[in-house]
């Protein structure tokens, strides 16, 4: 039972981090809230659906909805969040709101307002550990998570587009001004943030077996708790905080059962960690230097 | 004819909700995505007292202005702790809140709501819409006198300075923290009372009537409109309001049309239709100036000239 929760949760949290990641980035690079990132979430989850339908292959599906949110995040740096960067924060937020409430409308109207099957077969095997069930969509998504998760760790440490996203994220200005191109570092980020979102889409959709125009509503609240307890554009702290929060929900459901809904209680969460600690729980500060 | 004093009363009611927004976000520049929560506390304590206590209309008003200022002073307390986006993303968690608990609480009558709320009646005369509209104009004329007021008074004053520098107001004198508050307070007051409205007008409040999304469409309402101007928060709330009965699609995609209205603003219009500072306003304020100067030099107006 417990290695079980142990093992949910894990599964859960490393879906959290994939969900998070891109808009933390973006947070560090822009200082933008950008909760129209779950638009990528479920434009990427419609597209690998139609894609897997006509393919029948899970990969083709994977990569299609990827590349559709990338396109999706680019044009949406650049026609919508870059003339409006001057107007302080509270501008893009709203029209980033915006974005999200309409877009999900957009998928309403396109794929209809009932929830497709998402029935794609994983070519792995359910496993037994301990008294555990590990099911091959969730060994998916724990390789995937894995996978992406130590690929972006790798990125920002030790290549030059991580060094320019660590530059521009302290000062744009002063990194504009060294010779970086703090507009095509801005791009590149939206674009992995983007296909990240969309994997997650993909993912949610398979591991549920369903797709909606609303399913990025409860990944939204979760992805603004997590970054802001991780520590606000801060990598590391947001899969440690996905982590965290997607052990604490596998037990408490597990365990003590629900008081609220999971949205209601993932506000007071955050509500209570930002008037305690505005900073988070991991300051960006730890990571950058 | 009746029908269009239905649209009325409703696009009254966004009226008194955006003009009141305006107090907070537009005067004093804090973001608020939680006005539709304050409308929903003022609309379900009336909901609640007048079919469980049987409270007459006329005192469920003062009861939902009370109630709803006091979650107003809660979140203008929060809101000294937080500053724009943290706050911003603070009051859209206190929106779900307040919905759960309106979902989950027994006293609010849990998932389904508060069903026969009973009319009001006047002089023993149960209220008919032409009623309900009447009310609702005086409700809409107390917030409106209420914000002339404030744009010229020191307290009024001292809110802008605080929009547009809080260190700077506090080094005059402006005691920042409290008139944050109060303003916060009267603000989701004047929400609470149009929601002591709406709830005898539609005789049943659900929770789901007061989400999220309602607050973002307020919002939409207020910076169409344009943001810290008394005219542009009815403007908005008068076109944005009405439009969704004036055309089928609209009405169908709600959401979508008013999602495209606060991008399309926001990018292009900040200022919105008739803020200061738009496009439309600058115009009129020319070409009335041009007329003045006119009219002084004595030379007669060309024809067409009067736009």
């Amino acid at each position: 039972m417990v290695l079980s929760s142990f093992i949910n949760g894990i599964v859960l949290g490393s879906l959290y981090a994939l969900i998070a990641l891109g808009p933390s980035l973006i947070y560090g690079i822009l200082r933008i809230l950008d909760i129209a990132n779950v638009a990528g979430l479920t434009l990427g989850a419609y597209t690998g659906l139609k894609v897997f339908d006509a393919t029948h292959s899970l990969p083709a599906g994977l990569v299609a909805g990827m590349a559709a949110s990338a396109v999706f995040g680019f044009l949406l740096q650049r026609y919508l969040y870059r003339p409006i960067l001057g107007r302080g924060p509270l501008i893009p937020l709203i029209a980033s709101i915006g974005m999200f409430i309409a877009m999900e409308e957009v998928f309403r109207l396109v794929f209809g307002p009932y929830p497709l099957d998402f029935p794609a077969k994983v070519p792995l095997p359910t496993v037994h550990i301990g008294g555990a069930v590990v099911t091959g969509v969730e060994l998916v998504i724990l390789i995937v998570g894995v996978v992406v998760l130590a690929a972006t760790w790798f990125t920002l440490r030790h290549t030059r587009l991580g060094l320019a996203w660590r530059a521009t994220s302290q000062d744009r200005e002063t990194a504009s001004s060294m010779g970086i191109n703090t507009g095509l570092v801005i791009a590149m980020i939206f674009v992995i943030g983007y296909a990240l979102a969309a994997a997650s889409g993909v993912l949610l959709g398979v591991n549920y077996n369903t797709v909606y125009p609303t399913m990025g509503d409860i990944p939204a609240y979760k992805m603004l708790a997590i970054i802001v307890l991780g520590g606000l554009g801060n990598p590391l702290g947001t899969i440690a905080a996905a982590m965290l929060i997607g052990l604490v929900e596998t037990f408490v459901v597990a365990y003590v059962g629900y008081v609220l809904p999971r949205d209601a209680v993932a506000f007071i969460v955050l509500i209570v960690i930002l008037l305690v600690r505005p900073q988070g729980l991991l300051p960006a500060e730890s990571f950058r230097s | 004819m009746s029908y269009w004093i239905v649209v009325g009363v409703t696009v009254v009611i966004y009226a008194i909700l955006t003009v009141s927004l305006n107090i907070v976000v537009g005067y004093v520049g804090q973001p608020n995505l939680a006005q539709s929560a304050f409308f929903g506390i003022g609309a379900y304590f009336a909901a609640v007292f007048s079919t469980r206590y049987h409270t007459s209309f006329w005192w469920t008003i003062p009861l939902a202005f009370v109630t709803a200022g006091a979650a107003g002073l809660a979140l203008g307390a929060i809101s000294l702790r937080l500053r724009e986006d943290f706050l911003a993303i603070t009051t859209i968690g206190l929106n779900f809140v307040v919905v759960a608990v309106f979902q989950y609480a027994p006293f609010f009558g849990g998932a389904v709501g508060i069903y026969a709320i009973p009319l009001p009646s006047i002089a023993g005369h149960p209220f008919g819409n032409t009623a309900f509209l009447v009310v609702g104009l005086v409700m809409l004329a107390s917030v409106m006198a209420v914000s002339k007021y404030l744009e010229h008074t020191w307290f009024g004053a001292s809110l802008m300075a605080i929009r547009d520098d809080e260190t700077a107001a506090s080094s005059i004198g402006v005691p920042v923290a409290s008139y944050k508050v109060m303003a916060f307070v009267l603000s989701a007051a004047f929400a609470g009372m149009a929601g002591s409205l709406y709830a005898p007008f539609l005789s049943v409040v659900t929770p789901t009537s007061f989400g999220f999304t309602e607050s973002v469409v307020i919002l939409a309402m207020l910076i169409f409109g344009g943001l810290g101007t008394i005219r542009g928060a009815v403007v908005g709330a008068l076109i944005l309001g009405s439009l969704p009965e004036a055309f089928r699609f609209i009405s169908n995609y709600r959401l979508l049309t008013f999602g495209v209205v606060l991008l399309l603003m926001l990018r292009f219009q900040p200022e919105g239709l008739l803020g200061d500072g738009s496009v439309l306003v600058k115009l009129t304020r020319r070409s009335v100036g041009a007329l003045r100067q006119r009219r002084r030099s004595g030379t007669p107006d060309p024809p067409g000239a009067a736009v």
